[in-house]
């Protein structure tokens, strides 16, 4: 794409988050809380996209993230993809793996399930990758990533 | 030795299950001792369970430990707004053993991550209670000589009784073959299903219930359906006469066939059974006191030897 197309100004240093599906986009803004960051971030949103109908874009100037809170995003949006920027170039590119274990990052399903009655953390086993699908490591109950919702 | 939880029954190996059994056995031989004499055993039973919290302070008193715990948990900070993980820290100062009834699922694991000293769960909601299953393998090979090879019968609340997933499970090591029989209200849920066929554990579902169905069974293990696990009692009354063991049903079983119940039960099995050679369930829940005597050992670090070897054997 060359620079004439480009819908948001690039940045020099940092971290370009593609393809997130639009409607989650604010759900990565949450997740990484990118609303606490002093740094310049654009968010844009209903881009449109080939890989996924209408994407968001979100450029972070000055940040990268840790392997950890990437694998956070497998949550919310397991196919984006992070460009780590240095001096106005794609230097890497990063795919969101999903972890084999999520810790205090999603609620379980179960309301009669300790963690939804204790103040403690969360902890779900990732059994199935390819599928999405979690155990609770304390009720034992499994679940669809897609359907659990993130600890507020 | 490593402190020991006995938290969940999946997560113990063949080995495992067989040296508790063993462990199990010497207690029948002589189940009163001073093995855990100057220990203090505290059972916290946050919903009322009379028949195991009996079980469990009886397995305590007859190994020379004293009890300490409430049956009530009204009557304690509980009803104060103290959360699990500091009750159990708490009672962790004075025991050497925790016992615990909850009806909150998965709180058992989470007090054995708090706890400086082993949990044991009696019992977490819809979740697991592991000592009545070590009672229904250690039953199941006292009567059969084995636990390999058997044709097991399940009958009744397949859906919700927690006491049927947790055996199916433990099983697992010994190629067992099920057969499920309950109405399609109650059946099996798919998730077990599911972990039958991962396992390759073979099984048979049937709704009808007569001496036909039975009649190759080494073990009939019948569940109460229980009321309070439903949430529409329009359907608990449909469903709770269904599935009854009557003596006439016995007339062509296994001479080897024993009938199991986790008690207590209200009508599904007929006390015309009760006098019938094959019925079992009250030697069963006697089992419970040497599976729970067993317990305790494995988590304070007692070995077989050193049961075998106990010089505090009571008359």
């Amino acid at each position: 794409m060359s620079k004439k197309e480009r819908l948001v100004a690039a940045i020099e240093n940092g971290t370009v988050i593609d393809h997130i599906p639009a409607e989650k986009t604010f759900e990565v803004v949450n997740l990484l809380g990118l609303q606490d960051l002093d740094s310049p971030v654009t968010i844009g949103f209903n881009f449109s996209s080939k890989k996924v109908k209408k994407k968001g874009i979100i450029k972070i100037s000055d940040k990268t993230f840790t392997d950890d809170e990437i694998s956070r995003l497998s949550v919310v949006a397991p196919n984006v993809v992070l460009n780590i920027i240095r001096d106005y170039e794609v230097v890497e590119k990063k795919t969101v793996e999903t972890p084999d274990t999520l810790r205090g990052i999603v609620r379980c399903n179960n309301p009669k399930c300790v963690t939804n009655n204790e103040p403690m953390a969360t902890v779900f086993n990732v059994i199935d990758k390819a599928t999405g699908i979690l155990k609770c490591r304390y009720c034992d109950k499994e679940q669809r990533i897609d359907r659990v919702e993130l600890v507020k | 030795m490593e402190k020991q939880n006995f938290v969940n029954i999946q997560n113990l190996s063949k080995e495992d299950i067989m040296y508790l059994i063993s462990m199990a056995h010497e207690f029948e031989r002589h189940p009163n001792r001073e093995l855990l004499k100057g220990k203090v055993i505290a059972t916290l039973f946050y919903e009322p369970s009379t028949r195991t919290r009996l079980s469990f302070e009886t397995a305590a008193n007859r190994l020379g430990a004293r009890v300490i715990g409430f049956s009530d948990p009204n009557a304690s900070s509980v009803s104060k707004g103290e959360t699990l993980k500091d009750t159990i820290l708490m009672v962790g100062n004075y025991a050497d053993i925790i016992v615990m009834r909850h009806y909150i699922e998965g709180a058992a694991q989470y007090a054995s991550e708090v706890a400086p000293v082993p949990i044991v769960n009696a019992g977490d909601g819809a979740h697991q209670h592991p000592s009545q299953c070590l009672l229904d393998l250690y039953t199941i090979y006292q009567t059969q000589g084995t636990l390999e090879n058997l044709n097991i019968y399940m009958v009744g609340d397949l859906k919700y009784g927690r006491t049927v997933h947790s055996l199916l499970m433990a099983m697992r090591h010994f190629n067992p073959t099920f057969h499920f029989i309950a109405p399609k209200e109650l059946a099996m849920p798919q998730e077990y299903k599911d972990y039958c066929l991962d396992h390759h554990i073979k099984y048979v579902e049937h709704t009808d219930f007569n001496e036909d169905t039975i009649a190759d069974a080494d073990i009939l293990y019948m569940t109460r359906v229980q009321k309070e696990r439903f949430s529409d009692l329009m359907e608990y009354e449909r469903v709770k006469n269904v599935y009854i063991l009557r003596n006439d049903m016995l007339g062509r079983v296994k001479d080897n066939m024993k009938i199991l119940h986790p008690l207590p039960r209200v009508n599904e099995i007929a006390y015309d059974v009760d006098d019938n050679p094959h019925a079992y369930y009250i030697q069963q829940a006697k089992n419970g006191l040497f599976a729970r005597e067993a317990i305790y050992s494995r988590c304070l670090g007692i070995t077989l030897e050193d049961i075998k070897n106990d010089k505090t054997i009571l008359p």
